[in-house]
This record gives structure tokens, sequence and C-alpha cells, in this order.
């Protein structure tokens, strides 16, 4: 059975729907190019996407002259904008680079001197003493910091879908549960092998994140990296444990990772991590004993009475890292093929930056840019921040209609309302996994105990509910709506 | 809008106390419930045993829902399901959010019955990949008798306490086929014949000393592994299904929002006898104060914060009108706590009230729910000994079984030796050496 694959070559046909493959098609769809995007998970942003930090990076701590540095930089900047104006959940809490060791209070000084090479001056030393009036629950022991007043906590859900959603509206297509499984070249362009048929397009574009190397090779691409995943475990605790922290606290960064963490998250909690493990396995997100209990002894370190908490949920994500330090961005003009690859931990800061230097590329590489004098302004978005204003607290929305009254899920309150527009949004959940994505159900301290069973009763089919079998993703959302 | 009592959770405590206030005076009692009907867990808790002490019947939980939920409407107390109290205004008055909108209800008092909650699998820390088919009891049982799902398959059940071998009952009738009860203890909780009856009638056994090291699964669950805790031997068991069960916690949110001392040990609000919490004019009943008791008991709970926020609606008749910050709290109140030291987890309620006397005598204390306190013991221990101590002088003692998650009951007939001036009164253990 062949439902969605499309016989007419496109423009572009990008391999990967998380957050940077989202951004790209975001990126051309302000253009007059057929795009389509393919993923083999049932929605967007389900790998490395949805399972990170939620940190918006300043980049104050970047390699000054890399990429990454630069397209952090300016992605911030443009997601900053476009948060606001799609209502992207966002947080502007700071970071303070906590410095518990002498050794570590020598390196500030040379942490904030890189920052204002890279173009960021607005790093300022805080005295423990100062440290202790803005955060004091914090660990005894802390000896200075560093202040970084825009690092942001944002919302990586609704972000990746708000890509999705201005892209499907523009007229993408949005080609899920199609895994890419080959690739023939030619000089009328890419034919690529799916298990939902063929797929041609004139330009190829892999952001296949943790499997990007392998869609390279397939792609015939000069290689040259190779994704060696590094996990990391995150601890979520409850509601409760935000009145713990102000801001983000960072660890002195190493070699190796920028360390175990503590941030607020947009929905209200604490997110404690993560980890760094080197893999080999590129879909491992289990969480190991080893790894959570290092984490509960760090937590205890910088914020004791963070143990004291609920913990909400345990996860892990695999940054997509390479041998390299950089990112891996590349246009091949003759081959008609772009790479974004190796975007390790950055990629939702940069997402903007990075699709708008890729699609620069491209365009300087052959890709005919001619803009769209249809271009329509940004989706508004569901907010499920906890900040803002959510519709069970909104009186007016609620007399207009009261399923924005009725709260289903307590821990999280979320609203029958909200779930219905979810269901019915250009880009539905075909689980409860991309419903909790969608509106933070089932999220809470609970776990399910008391709504879970009617949540599964309200989604279609039940898809959601225990005893059916895995959502087999054939879905296509195609962009009717524009 | 303004009522003399605000309750909050319409389970058996809430229903309870609602029924019991509009028994003795016509006050103006709202109840409120965040579920689309009242009644509490016993909603949807299909087997019977329900009303044994309180009413003197056995019933189904379903029916003894419905009981309550009539009881307190036929009292003359409003109940509105599907509302959910959000928070509190700095008037200290209840927020209100449901279909109708979003209203603020000031109150002359408060009782907060929310209940608890079982802890889920990541408040556990068990670690491993996070696929379909891990639930709570409570979630099961409203998948099976509010949704009528099936759950076909091998099924794992988390805990051998009572709830653990009601989650079997739940997962068997459902269509699953229950491969054991596992717990990190060295023996179930639960009664000998609920272990006997699995045993037999199910041939489902409990794997005692074993705890589960990892979840297995990317999409549905496949499988655990679990880990014998007395040898360290590892094995793997394929299932489809993985209940965690008991292990409870008081939902406290809204009773932390108002900023009532929670009981380090209970985790629920620290209540004295009267059920009063650190807040003048808040009460608190059932199962956020003990986690978890059977529905009767805290059904008995309500009755006696009932009667004691009656006394205090009357105590504080002439006091200012409802404006929210709980007029009719704040008597003369002369409180000492009561504290457990380990092996004991906890003692609920956690402070002793005394009264002023009626007429010329000394202060009395006035005595917990049904004349006892409830603890709770983290070892076994067929026969301990428990003192009751004050001042370094031993008031009381007993015996008592020790069984983890299982009430430990201490009667309160040593109220009238404990003394309001002599400091903190503690329950331990007595290590006999016999």
């Amino acid at each position: 059975m062949n439902p969605g694959a499309p016989a007419e070559p496109a423009d572009v046909v990008i391999i990967g729907a998380g957050v940077v493959g989202a951004a790209v098609a975001r990126e051309l769809a302000r253009y007059r190019l057929s795009v389509i995007v393919a993923d083999a998970a049932n929605d967007v942003g389900t790998g490395t996407s949805k399972a990170n930090t939620a940190i918006l990076h300043t980049g104050f701590d970047a390699t000054a002259g890399s990429l990454e540095s630069r397209l952090v930089r300016r992605g911030g900047a443009l997601l900053s904008g476009y948060a606001a104006a799609t209502g992207i959940p966002v947080e502007r809490t700071g970071a303070l680079l906590v410095a518990w060791t002498a050794e570590q209070e020598r390196a500030l000084p040379s942490i904030e001197q890189r920052a204002r090479l890279g173009g960021y001056d607005k790093v300022r030393p805080v005295p423990a003493a100062a440290l202790y009036q803005r955060e004091p629950h914090l660990a005894p022991g802390a000896l200075a910091a560093l202040e970084i007043p825009d690092e942001s906590v944002i919302c990586p859900w609704t972000t990746t879908l708000a890509y999705a959603t201005e892209a499907v509206r523009a007229g993408v297509r949005l080609l899920l549960g199609t895994r890419v499984t080959g690739a023939r070249s030619g000089p009328d362009g890419h034919v690529l092998t799916t298990d939902r048929g063929p797929l041609r397009g004139r330009w190829v574009v892999n952001a296949a994140g943790l499997h990007s190397d392998h869609v390279d090779s397939m792609l015939g691409g000069d290689g040259g990296f190779t994704i060696r995943p590094r996990r990391g475990e995150l601890i979520v605790f409850d509601k409760l444990a935000r009145p713990l922290i102000g801001s983000i606290l960072l660890p002195v960064p190493t070699e190796r990772s920028k360390g175990v963490l503590v941030a607020p998250t947009v929905y209200g909690n604490v997110l404690l991590g993560p980890t760094a493990q080197d893999i080999d396995d590129r879909c491992d997100t289990a969480t190991t004993q080893d790894g959570l209990a290092s984490l509960a002894e760090a937590g205890r370190r910088i914020l004791p009475g963070l143990l004291d908490e609920e913990v909400t949920a345990t996860y892990a994500g695999l940054r997509a890292a390479t041998e390299h330090r950089d990112y891996q961005i590349r246009v091949d003009a003759a081959r008609r093929y772009a790479c974004a690859a190796g975007i390790r931990s950055t990629g939702l800061s940069a997402s903007l930056g990075i699709a708008e230097y890729l699609v620069d590329l491209m365009g300087a590489a052959g890709l005919p840019l001619r803009e769209r004098d249809d271009v329509a302004a940004p989706p508004v978005m569901p907010y499920i921040g906890q900040a803002g204003t959510r519709p069970y607290q909104d009186a007016a929305r609620i007399a207009a209609d009261p399923e924005y009254g009725r709260i289903v899920c307590h821990c999280e309150r979320v609203t029958s309302g909200e779930i219905r527009d979810a269901l019915a949004s250009t880009l539905p959940p075909s689980d409860v996994e991309g419903l909790r994505r969608r509106t933070r159900v089932l999220n809470g301290r609970c776990q399910g105990f008391y709504c879970a069973a009617t949540v599964s009763a309200l989604m279609p089919g039940k898809a959601g509910q225990a005893a059916a079998p895995a959502a087999s993703g054939q879905q296509e959302t195609a962009g009717q709506r524009a | 809008m303004n009522v003399d009592v605000l309750i909050v959770g319409a389970g058996p405590a809430g229903l309870a106390a609602a029924a019991e206030l509009r028994r003795q005076e016509r006050r103006r009692v709202l109840v409120v419930d965040r579920e689309r009907q009242p009644g509490g867990v016993p909603r949807h808790s299909a087997h019977t045993g329900y009303g044994l002490r309180d009413l003197h019947r056995v019933m189904n939980g379903p029916a003894y829902a419905r009981h309550y939920a009539h009881a307190a409407v036929a009292a003359g107390a409003e109940v509105r399901a599907g509302t959910t109290v959000t928070g509190w205004d700095t008037g200290r008055r209840a927020i209100l959010t449901s279909a109708a909108g979003i209203e603020a209800v000031g109150a002359r008092t408060v009782l907060l019955a929310t209940g608890c909650r079982e802890r889920p699998r990541p408040a556990r820390l068990v670690p491993g990949d996070r696929p379909r088919g891990v639930m709570t009891t409570g979630e099961l049982q409203q998948r099976v008798y509010l949704h009528g799902e099936r759950l076909p398959g091998r099924a794992l059940v988390v805990g051998a306490e009572h709830v653990s071998f009601s989650a079997m009952v739940t997962l068997e009738h459902a269509g699953a086929d229950v491969l054991a009860l596992v717990t990190e203890l060295p023996r179930q909780q639960s009664y000998a014949a609920f272990a006997l009856a699995a045993a037999v009638r199910w041939r489902v056994p409990v794997w005692a000393s074993t705890a589960v090291r990892q979840v297995q699964g990317r999409e549905r669950l496949a499988a655990v592994e679990l880990a014998d805790l007395r040898t360290g031997a590892v094995r793997r068991v394929e299932c489809d299904t993985l209940v965690f069960t008991g292990d409870w916690i008081p939902d406290h949110e809204l009773a932390r929002a108002l900023g009532v001392a929670i009981d380090p040990g209970t985790r629920g609000p620290a209540v004295d006898t009267c059920l009063e919490t650190s807040v003048p004019g808040v009460f608190a009943a059932g199962n956020l104060v003990h986690a978890a008791e059977t529905s009767d008991v805290a059904a008995l709970d309500g009755v006696h914060a009932a009667r004691h926020i009656a006394v205090a609606l009357a105590a504080g008749q002439n006091g200012r009108d409802a404006g929210g910050a709980f007029p009719a709290g704040g008597l003369p109140v002369q409180r000492v706590p009561v504290t457990v030291a380990p092996p004991l987890a906890w003692i609920s309620p956690n402070v002793i009230r005394f009264l002023p006397p009626a007429a010329a005598g000394p202060v009395t204390a006035v005595p917990p729910p049904r004349g006892r306190f409830l603890l709770r013991s983290v070892v076994f221990r067929r026969r301990a000994s428990l003192e009751v101590c004050q001042g370094g002088r031993v008031i009381a003692r007993t015996r008592a079984r020790l069984i983890p998650g299982r009430p430990i009951v201490l009667g309160s007939a040593w109220l009238d030796r404990a003394d309001l001036g002599a400091g903190p009164v503690s329950v331990r253990v007595a290590e006999a050496p016999r």
C-alpha cells in the first residue's frame, strides 16, 4: 500500500522532522518551492528535539568563531522574536554559573572573557553573598558565580510544532511514519526509497539527527562525520519544587559536557540533569540506575531541598554528537544535497539560525529562492506555559466556551477544551504521547492516577489505550489550508 | 460567594463531614470536587468491604460512593462536582474553576479532604524505557471499571499490600494473566487470607525481596528486569502490563498553597486531635492526613472534623463575617506535638489539642477520631512493645504488630496523663530483649 508518496518530484525533500528539519521546512515555505518532510516517527520532534534541557541559550560559552557560536546567537535572537509572535512559552529566568571549588572560581574570569570575545557582554560576576540572596535554597559552599541574564527556558515541544504547523499551513507536505531506507541520485535529482513508496526530490536536506551519518552515506555525501550518541538522563521534579530556584543554575563546564544543571521549566517544574554517557545504540533512551543515582546525588549537593519533592518524570535524550566539535553543515551544489548534522545539544536554540544559514547556502548553490507573495503570519500556538494565563484561569474564555473550564488533567490543569483543540489542530497527535506534548496532559505528579483512563478514552480510536497496538503512524498531513 | 464551611474533596471524608455539619446545624456547607462525579476513590473500586466501621453494613465501592454523595445532598449541603479549587487569592478565598466559570469563595472554615494517590513509577526512580502499559492501581481501576477496557497479556503487580491484591483482582477481571506480586520487602503486607486466596484461586505468587531494576520496551512494555535482593541475581520477566501499587502520598498541593504546616512523616498537613491544621479555621481529614486508610476510617474522620468545625463556628458566631480569612478559626489553642521515632514512620493526628475546661478544673485533651491514633512502621515485627513518653516519663505502654503499610492503632486512654506543660509526646518501639 502506498497511500501518501507523491509521484511528482518535489523541489526539496527534507529527511527528519525534528526541530532542525521543521525549521528548514518553515524557512523553505517562504519561497515558491514544493517541499516534503519525511520522518519515520508518527509525530514531529520525537527524537532529540523532545528530550533535552529546554534551555534557550545565549551562546555565552560557545567557542568563539565557531559556526555553532554564530548560529546559536543568531538562532536565539530569531527564536525569541518568533516565540513572542507564536505563543511558544519562554521564561527569561537568567542563569547563574556557580563555582563550588577554588579551581572553578579561578575559571570564571576566563569564561566571562570568552563570552565578551564572542560578542556577549552582559555576563557579570556575582559574589557569594549576592548569590545566596538570589538563591537562598542553594547548598552552602558556593564561592562565586557568573550571571548570564539572557539565558531562558523554552518549551521544546511547542517550538517544533509551531515550525511544522507554519510549514504545513504554507503547503509543505509532512509525511510521518515514513522511514527513508535508501536513495538513488542522478542528474534529475534523488529518488528516496521509503517504507511507504518512493519519494522524488530535486534537492535533499539531511536533517536526520541521530541517523544523519547513515543518511549522509546513503546519499553519497562526503562523509567525514560519524554520529556518536551521547545519552543525557534527566529528572523532572514536581511544581512544588519550583520556588526553590529563581534562575538556571549552571555548573562550571568541563571538556566533556556542560555538567549537571538545575533549571526551571516553562511548565513550572524543576529539571535536574543531564548526565553524559557515550553509547552505541541510537535509540537507547532508557534511564539507568547509576545515572539516576548520580543525578540525585548531584541535586542534593546543589539544592538540598530538591530531593524532598516528588519526581514527576525521568527521561533520557540522545545528543547527536560527532567526532567534531562544531556543527556539520554543508551544501553540495553539484549533487543538490544539503546536510545539517552534528547539532549536539544546541539545536533548539540555533534552529532558526541553522535554517536561515542552510537555505542561504542552498540558494547560493542554485536552489531558486523566489519569495512567495502570500506568506501567512506565523501560527498562534496553544499556550502551555506556567507563567502566563492558561485557559482554566481565563474567565472570559470559559464564559465563551465552557470546555475551557472543565479540567481533565488535574495536576497540569489541562481542560477538555484544550484537548479538543489539539485533536482538531493542523498537526493532531496520533497517540497519547503526542497529546502530552501538545497540552501537558498526564505530565504531572500523579502520572495518570486520576486522569489517564479519561484521557485515553478521549483519543480518537482510543489510540492511547493500553491494550491497543502501537500506533503505526499512518498519518499524513498535507497543507491544504494555506 | 461566602459559606460557613468549604469542603474541598467529595470523597468519603468530605461528604461525611458535610452530612454531619448539616445534621448538627443549618450551616451553609459547600463541597467541591474536581472529578465529574462525587464519591472519591470508591467510585472505581469495585470490590466489597466498604462501610464496615461507619455504616455497619458492607457494600461495594461505587454503592458506598453513591451513599455518601446522596447523604450530603439530602442533608442540605451543596455538592459541586467538576469544580476545581485552583488556589487561594490574597484574601485566602478559594478560587473555583468549573465549566460555569471562575468564582472566589470566602469561607469561615475550610475542610481539606483531598485524599491521596499512589506514587507512580517516576517518583520511585525505576529506571529503563518509558513504554505504554505502566500504570498505578488508580489508573488501572478507572480503565477497567469506568471505561470497560480489557488488558490481555501478562501482568506484574509491584507491591504486596492490600491494594496490590485488589489490583491483581482487577487485572484478572480485565483478562490479564497476573504473573506475580513483587515486593522489595521480605514478605507481603496484607492479610494472610488474601495472599492465600491469590496463591490458591488465581495461582499468583508473591515474589518477596525482589526489586524492579529496569523497565524494557520502546513503544509497548516488553519486559522488566527483577533483582533478587538476597542473592543479587537478576532475571528478565516478559510482561505487557506493570502496575505500581500502594506507596501512598497525600495530595497536599492545596494545603501547601495555603501555607499550612506539613508533617514530615505523613507528608500531609500536621493536624491536631480536632483535625485542625496550623492555620486556624483550616481543618484536614481523611487520607490527606493518613495515607492510606480504608474509606470508613476516612468517613469517620470527616464526622470528627465536622463536630469540631461546628464548635469553631459556634464560638466564632459573633466574629467577623466570612471575608475569606477563616474568621471562625483562632479559638484559644493549646497544643502538644506527638512524634514517633524510627522504625515508626509517622503518627496521625500529630498534635494533641487541649481545650480549656468548661467550668473550673484542668484543661482536657481532645481525643483523636475514633479515640485512636494511627501509626505506620517501616519494619515487620510480630510483637512490638510501644511506649508513649513525655518529659522522660513513660505514660503508656501497649503491644502492637508492626507491618509496613498497615495501620498500627494506638488507643488514647493515656491522654489524661499527658501534660500540657511537659513538652512533646513521643511514641517509640521499646527494644524488648525477649
